[in-house]
Order: C-alpha cells, then sequence, then structure tokens
C-alpha cells in the first residue's frame, strides 16, 4: 500500500524548515532509515529517514522548499498488501501494467500516512556556532525602483550591503528619517547581539583563489554541509579566540595497568574503560579546581561567566567530518557512567542519530587522537567554551627513575585556551593538576 | 590546457562607455581582459556616433543661435557662411581625439583590444572574428555583453535612398538639405532637428503622440516647445507617417494627422528618429542559455548577471534607459559582481538631459511618475524669469523643479529645462543620492549670479520662502 511520510515533530518547538536536498529519485526501492531528504531548520540539519522499506512512488517536496512538521514529503509503497509492483516470480492472471507505479491517488485502501522516523542529526547545531546571517542576509541583487530607495547616502547603502543588512529595515536617526553610517553600524550589532553572539564577530570573509588549474588538473567537489559548518565554526573561532597551547606529559603506567585489569574483568558485561572516560573523571575534578577553564569571556561586557555546571564535549571522528557530541553533568556520574555515556554518543555519532540538543551546552571540550597516533597537536577553542584538552597516543619512554632508566607509559596532552581568561601559569598549573592526577588518581578522593 | 594568448579571464564584448568603463576597470583591479569592438579604437556609438558628435554640432548650433540672438543686444555678425567640409572635419576630430584618447587608454592599461566582432559558442567560449576576417576561439572565465543598441528601423518606412538618414548618418552633414522631416519627437530627433535648423534647414517634425519628448514632464518640455515652435518650421503632432518615396531630387511623405485625413508633403531628406533597438543578435546568445525579453533586452539581475552566471550584460542592450553613463555604472557593478564583492546596480537617480536649447534635463523621481504610481508629493517650481543670471543671459525661458516628499522634506526627483540644464542637473543627482531634504539645499550657499541658483530658491519654496520669488501658499 501507499504510505505518505510526513515530517516528525523534531521538538524544540521546530515548525518548520527547509529541504536542503532530495536524497532518494522516484522509483528508487528504499529501506527501514534509508535518509530520505536533507531538511534544514533554525536548529540543525538533519537527515529525514525512511520509516519503512518499499518504493518511492512520488516525491512531494522540492530542493530549497520550506516545509512544515507533519507535511507529507514522499509516498511510498510499502512491500506488504497488495502486490502492486511486478513480481519477479509469480506470473499475475492479468497483464502487468507498469504503469502504477507513478503516482496512483485512486482508491487508497487505508489513509496510510507515517510519520517519518525521528531525524538524526547530520550537522552541528546552529546555535552554538553563532552565525551572523538570516537577517543579514545575502545581497538583494533586486533593483529598487527610481523614487523609493531608502534614505541614504550611496556610501551608506554600500556598507550596509557590504555588512549583508537589509538597509530598508535601519531606522534613520537623522533628520528626514535619514540612515547614517552609526545608524547601519548599530542596526547590525543589535541584531548580533540579539542573538547571543559577540558584536565583533563577522564571518570571516572567503578569499577569492587564485587559478588552480594553471599548474596542473583539478577537480572540485562542493562542501558537504558538515564540512561547510565545521569550516565555519573552526574559522570563528580561531578569529576570536587568543589562542595559545600548553604542552605536558602524564606518566600513566600505573593507570593503563587498572584500566586493562578492569576491562579484563569486565569484558563479559561490555563495559570498557578508555582514556577518555578516565580524563572526564579527571576533568570532573579539575574543573571545579580550575573553574576559569570551565568559564566563557564577555569581553563587550568586561565579564567572565563562570559555569556550575560541567558538559565535556567529545570530539568524535565520524565519516562526515568532525562531529563534537556533549557529555552531560561528568561530575556527577561515576567512571562507569562516563564510560558507558561516551561509547553511546560516539556511536550515535557515527549512526547519525543523535539530536541536535546533544551537541549543546558544551563547557569544555575533550580530542583524542590516541587511537590514531602522533604526538602532540594544538587543537582549536570551541568557542565559546575557552579551552580544550588534545590527547595523543602513549608511548613508552625511559624515565630516570631513582638513578637509573626505566620503561614508562607517556600520555602527551595538549591544552588549548583562551589566553583572554586564563593566563600560561594558570594553564601550566591547570595542566599540571590534571597529568597528576592521572598518576595519581588518589588525589581525586582527597578531599581539601 | 587552453592557450594563454586565447583565453581570458573577463571578455567584453562592445566598447562603449559601459564595455570600455567594464574593461578598465577590470584591468585596473588586476584581471586580464579581452575588449572586442569592430572600431579602430574604444568608443562605441557614443564616441563614434551618438553624443559625442551630436555635441559638437549641438555647440556649433548653440554659436550660430546666439550670434543671432545678440542682435537683441545691439551687437550684429551678420549672416554667418558656413563651411560644411571644416565643420565636419572638425566634428571627426573631436571624435579621433576621443576615441584615440580611450585607445591609449586601453594599451596602458594592457587591454588585449581586439578590434572585430565577437559570438559565443557556449558559456565559456566566444567565437571571434578579427579586422582581417580570422577566426579564433577565445575562452573566458567570465563575460560582458555590451554590445548596445542601434537605431529602430520602421517597416516600410526605413527605405533605402541616400535622401533617408538615421542617426549615424545625419551626424555626417553631407549637405543642409533647404526642407528636412524629423519622424519621432524624441531627443534624437529633436537634436538632430535643431542642428539641422540652425544651419539653415526648413525642419519640420512629426510626433505619434500628443506631445514631443513623450514621458518628460509637460512643464520642462513647455519649456523647449516654444522656442522650438519658432526654430522649426512645423511641429505635427498626433501625426504618423503612413509612406515615404523616393522622387527625383526628394522624398514624397504621406503623413495622417488625428482628424484621420491624410496630406502629402515633399521634404528633400528626411531623418527617422524613432528609437533605438537593443544589440543582442547574431552574437550567439543562442549557443548560451542567456535569456532575452520579448523586446530583445537581455535579462539580468541586479549585479547585470544573466541567466549564465559567467555572462553578465550591461547598457543599452539590457534596457532603459538606454545613457552612456547608466551603462558605464553598471559596467563596474558587474566587474565587482565578478570579483565577489557585494554589489548591486541600485542608483537612487539616473540623470538624463536632452541637448537641445534649452536644454531639458532631470533625475530621480518625476511628476509624471508619482502621478502614474499615485504617490504622494509636494511639486516646487521656481521660473527663470526671476533668477538674475537667466536675465542677464536673456534667457528666461527656463524652470526648476523639485519632487518632493511631504512628510520629509526629502528630494526625490529633479527636473530643470533652459540653458546648461545638463550641466545644473549633477547637483539634483547628489541630492537626490544623499538623501537631502530641500532645507539641505537652500542652506547649501549657492553662488551668485548663477543658474544654480534657481536649484536652492526652488527647495526654499518648499519651506515657504524664496528671495526673488513670490509664490501663494496652498497651505495656511
Amino acid at each position: 500500500m501507499i504510505k505518505d511520510v510526513i515530517i516528525p515533530d523534531i521538538g524544540e518547538n521546530i515548525e518548520k524548515g527547509d529541504v536542503i536536498e532530495i536524497l532518494v529519485s522516484e522509483g528508487q526501492m528504499v529501506d527501514v532509515d534509508t535518509p530520505l531528504i536533507e531538511f534544514e531548520t533554525d536548529k540543525a540539519v538533519v537527515d529525514i529517514p525512511s520509516p519503512s522499506k518499499g518504493r518511492v512512488v512520488k516525491i512531494l517536496v522540492g530542493k530549497g522548499d520550506t516545509i512544515k512538521v507533519g507535511q507529507a514529503i514522499v509516498k511510498i509503497e510499502t512491500d506488504s498488501a497488495e502486490p502492486s509492483q511486478p513480481q519477479k516470480q509469480a506470473v499475475p492472471a492479468e497483464p502487468i501494467k507498469e504503469e502504477p507505479k507513478v503516482s496512483k491517488p485512486a482508491p487508497e485502501p487505508t489513509k496510510a500516512k507515517e510519520v517519518a522516523k525521528l531525524p538524526k542529526i547530520v550537522a552541528v547545531p546552529k546555535k552554538e556556532t553563532v552565525e551572523p546571517e538570516p537577517i543579514l542576509g545575502g545581497v538583494e541583487i533586486e533593483p529598487v525602483l527610481i523614487g523609493s530607495a531608502a534614505p541614504a547616502s550611496p556610501t551608506v547603502r554600500r556598507l550596509a550591503r557590504e555588512l549583508g543588512a537589509d538597509i530598508n529595515k535601519v531606522t534613520g536617526s537623522g533628520p528626514g528619517g535619514r540612515i547614517s553610517e552609526d545608524d547601519v553600524k548599530a542596526f547590525v550589532k543589535r541584531i548580533v547581539l540579539q542573538r547571543g553572539g559577540e558584536p565583533t564577530v563577522t564571518a570571516p570573509r572567503a578569499l577569492p583563489l587564485p587559478d588552480l588549474s594553471k599548474w596542473g588538473e583539478i577537480k572540485t567537489e562542493k562542501l558537504s554541509r558538515v564540512r561547510a559548518l565545521i569550516s565555519e565554526s573552526v574559522s570563528r573561532s580561531w578569529s576570536v579566540v587568543p589562542h595559545v597551547t600548553q604542552f605536558d606529559k602524564a606518566d600513566i603506567t600505573e593507570l593503563e595497568e587498572f584500566r586493562k585489569n578492569f576491562n579484563r574483568k569486565n569484558e563479559k558485561s561490555g563495559i570498557k574503560l578508555t582514556v577518555t572516560a578516565v580524563l572526564m573523571r579527571v576533568l570532573a575534578q579539575a574543573l571545579k579546581e580550575f573553574p576559569r577553564f570551565n568559564a566563557s569571556i564577555d569581553p563587550a561586557n568586561e565579564v567572565i561567566i563562570f559555569r556550575n555546571y560541567i558538559h565535556i564535549g567529545i570530539a568524535v571522528d565520524t565519516e562526515r567530518g568532525l562531529l563534537v557530541p556533549v557529555v552531560r553533568d561528568i561530575d556527577k556520574k561515576s567512571i562507569v557512567d562516563l564510560a558507558k555515556s561516551l561509547d553511546d554518543v560516539a556511536k550515535r555519532a557515527r549512526d547519525k542519530s543523535l539530536r541536535s540538543e546533544e551537541f549543546e551546552g558544551g563547557t569544555f571540550t575533550i580530542s583524542n587522537q590516541g587511537g590514531i597516533g602522533g604526538v602532540d597537536f594544538t587543537p582549536i577553542v570551541l568557542w565559546p567554551q575557552v579551552a580544550i584538552l588534545g590527547v595523543s597516543r602513549a608511548s613508552m619512554q625511559p624515565v630516570f627513575i631513582n638513578g637509573q632508566f626505566e620503561p614508562r607509559l607517556i600520555l602527551p596532552l595538549s591544552l588549548s585556551y583562551d589566553h583572554r581568561a586564563n593566563d600560561g601559569a594558570d594553564a601550566a598549573r591547570f595542566l599540571r593538576w590534571i597529568a597528576e592526577a592521572l598518576e595519581q588518581p588518589l588525589m581525586l578522593y582527597v578531599d581539601k | 590546457m587552453p592557450d594563454k594568448d586565447n583565453s581570458a579571464q573577463l571578455a567584453v564584448i562592445g566598447a562603449g562607455p559601459g564595455g570600455y568603463a567594464a574593461a578598465f576597470y577590470a584591468a585596473d583591479q588586476g584581471m586580464e581582459v579581452t575588449l572586442i569592438a569592430p572600431e579602430k579604437n574604444p568608443g562605441g556609438v557614443c564616441l563614434y556616433v551618438g553624443c559625442i558628435p551630436s555635441k559638437a554640432l549641438l555647440h556649433v548650433a548653440e554659436v550660430i543661435s546666439e550670434a543671432k540672438h545678440a542682435q537683441d543686444f545691439g551687437i550684429n555678425f551678420g549672416v554667418p557662411k558656413i563651411d560644411l567640409d571644416k565643420l565636419r572635419n572638425w566634428k571627426n576630430e573631436v571624435v579621433e581625439k576621443l576615441t584615440g584618447g580611450a585607445g591609449q587608454l586601453s594599451k596602458l592599461r594592457k587591454v588585449n583590444y581586439i578590434r572585430g566582432t565577437a559570438r559565443f559558442l557556449d558559456a565559456g567560449t566566444l567565437e571571434v572574428e578579427d579586422e582581417s576576417k580570422k577566426n579564433s576561439k577565445l575562452l573566458f572565465k567570465n563575460a560582458i555583453i555590451a554590445t548596445g543598441s542601434s537605431p529602430a528601423k520602421v517597416p516600410g518606412l526605413s527605405i533605402d535612398s541616400p535622401r533617408v538618414m538615421d542617426s549615424t548618418s545625419a551626424l555626417e552633414i553631407e549637405d543642409i538639405p533647404k526642407s528636412l522631416l524629423v519622424i519621432g519627437g524624441g531627443y534624437i530627433g529633436l537634436e538632430m532637428g535643431t542642428v539641422y535648423a540652425t544651419l539653415g534647414s526648413n525642419v519640420t517634425v512629426v510626433e505619434m503622440k500628443d506631445g514631443l519628448l513623450p514621458g518628460v514632464d509637460r512643464d520642462l518640455v513647455n519649456e523647449l516647445s516654444k522656442r522650438l515652435q519658432g526654430l522649426f518650421a512645423e511641429i505635427l503632432l498626433n501625426t504618423t507617417v503612413v509612406s515615404l518615396a523616393e522622387q527625383k531630387n526628394s522624398i514624397k511623405v504621406s503623413l495622417k494627422g488625428s482628424d484621420a485625413k491624410s496630406q502629402e508633403k515633399i521634404f528633400d531628406k528626411v531623418l527617422i528618429s524613432v528609437g533605438r533597438k537593443p544589440n543582442s543578435k547574431n552574437i550567439g546568445l543562442e549557443n548560451t542559455k542567456v535569456e532575452i525579453s520579448d523586446k530583445g533586452f537581455i535579462k539580468v539581475d541586479g549585479q547585470r548577471r544573466t541567466s549564465v552566471p559567467s555572462i553578465f550584460a550591461i547598457g543599452d542592450v539590457v534596457g532603459e534607459p538606454m545613457l552612456a553613463h547608466k551603462a558605464s555604472h553598471e559596467g563596474k557593478v558587474a566587474v565587482d559582481a565578478i570579483l565577489g564583492k557585494k554589489t548591486v546596480f541600485e542608483p537612487a537617480a539616473i540623470p538624463a538631459v536632452v541637448f537641445t536649447d534649452p536644454e531639458i534635463a532631470w533625475c530621480g523621481l518625476t511628476e509624471t511618475d508619482a502621478k502614474k504610481n499615485n504617490r504622494e508629493v509636494e511639486i516646487v517650481k521656481f521660473p527663470w524669469r526671476a533668477s538674475g543670471r537667466a536675465i542677464t543671459l536673456g534667457r528666461t525661458d527656463g524652470l526648476t523643479k523639485h519632487i518632493i516628499e511631504p512628510k520629509t522634506g526629502r528630494i526625490l526627483g529633479v527636473g530643470i529645462a533652459g540653458p546648461r540644464a545638463g550641466e545644473l542637473i549633477a547637483e539634483g543627482v547628489l541630492a537626490i543620492e544623499m538623501a537631502a531634504m530641500a532645507s539641505d539645499v537652500h542652506l547649501s550657499i549657492h553662488p551668485h549670479p548663477t543658474l544654480s541658483e534657481t536649484i536652492m530658491e526652488a527647495a526654499e519654496l518648499f519651506d515657504g520662502q524664496s528671495t526673488h520669488y513670490m509664490r501663494t501658499r496652498r497651505k495656511p
């Protein structure tokens, strides 16, 4: 039978969004969970997966359409009930008509409507990556009629255009409502502030590339949505945050031994204690000792904002690129719970089943490249956070102890931080604290 | 990889004031530019057979008419002797000087100027035919179409005869015909009619509509009509030309007036000036997805981009008003768009000037358009008989008017009729673009005694008081 697939309630009061891409074509067979369309809301970009197995008979929306929650997007003919598609084996009594594949609004047996499965997040939510965009949109390229231009000089009109502000929405402070340069700037500032961003943040201007084909063959590919969002997010962080990276090393020989024993004992239960889980537990304490690393800085108002919660973002390497889901309230979780949560978000980041709010609200981020290799790197702080901990692969190194070299397992740590919020000495102390806690885990239980 | 000699970052087709302004600006911005046009040097219609030569001839007409006018002041120069060959040479020298200068500027900027024609093979390739009829391919990253317009022909009327001229051949002033019929009372007809009438022809103007310069505010046109009635032998309004027939040494013209009666007249020569049509044919647009309107204009967006993203179009070929300065501005907008700048063609005012005597110039919103769109405006007019400077020139046949937004006092449009109106209108453009209010204009001190004071005093009228002109206020 033929079912309408509708946009499900995605939550967060989202009522509508835009179709960015249609991922299936009419006639195509789809499985449960095959992504049907890429759907962009104010909060996130999501794939709307198919709720059932069958054939797409009709696509009801177009690329670029704005559609509402509850609206039908495709008609799917499911395998069940009447075999309206030609079967390979059976010889039907009537001659096979090839047509009925196409939309047959005819007598629908049941008013079949099926809500698409809850979508999977395919990109980091926009909220966290503050874009000075919508109202400060693209260039309005339809020229105005003579006699109806906004009361502003050509230079001011150009400024507004360059800032992406609609001059017709700017209130002029001059006589007769004339709009000055200051009026445009104030307008833009107000919008950026309303969105909770920093007034100084503007999307980095893309420089035009030289003609790369001059030196050899090239191939151009469109950036995926995730790639484009990462690009925007890191550019913004890079331009806003004065970065410094502090390096340190922790001797995790004993920790590693404990971890291996623990994992061996718990093999059956499936709980796997990872270095990242241990680090989260350490950070739960460290960030309480050093609250300035769990803060945000607002230079416009000359304040630093401390958070009484600790949510750790975990950088996950996925097929589509870097995703940073957040594990919440890590200071209230046991190390075993942390290990479970970590495993869960990492898995769901890879199979695209995270919800948009699961990317929001991080206070500090861990990026662990230990599984890949390398020694030391300088991660980029995920603004508006003020620090990120990079972890590289641990290696056996000779350490001079009690008059002789001993083989010890050494873990390289790289802490990038916003120098506006903390100084070098703070960072050195903070990172040393973490290293020592990894070396002497009992420290975590020494009450002060 | 394309041969370097046969590729360009930017190809500009047509080298009128739109094309060469775009090419020069692009070159100054560091682009490799190829500019293609059929003439020896850049210049296009404007420099070769339009604005420039016609203004040279109109200057001559002005000298003659001023000399005649001097009789009123007790100065008699006698009847002028006209050396037509010398006059033509002088006009040609003016053209050569300007186009040669444009050629120099093109070389200095290292623009690759190809004398020839070009047609699109696809959205990235042009076929260029050079002077020696040799064809070559030119690959481009972006192209700007600036092919301009040509005089419109009327089926049946545009007969092939040396006695029937269009604006291009009229500029050659082969002779001064005893009688000349000008078909079309638009700016080209009136300007060329003025030249020939001043040189001594009996000029008759025939216009289909009920007034000269259709679309222009009537009060401005009236200042001109009064004088033209003395200059021209006849002005026939609401009249159409039914047929032209070449006879021995003359052209027989059949005219039909509003009374539907036909009459026949004989003229030595006829000038057809019924408008211009865009040159969007024969440039290979059918090989691209560039869209063209039913009037033949290339469709563009606010950045002058056609429906093919790599191809832009500017100037007469994209639509009215067909004015050189509009084209130049569009050329820069298109280049900025190619450079990725956030730019758009959105003038608050495009000035237009008719170089008759008196001149007529306007910019921004016209009274006619305000009425058509039911736009509430206040009109203030300052007649030149109250201007000291106009009186010293012996020319009080002028009018300066502002079209003003009543609530704010903002100037939306300016219209001027009178000698030098074309020079004066620039202040109006600046006022409108700067969103000036009437008070901004009249609180700015204007030099005395000049015609520019009329702009100041007209603005004063909006605020209720003008030094040299008394007007009964409508409002209490």
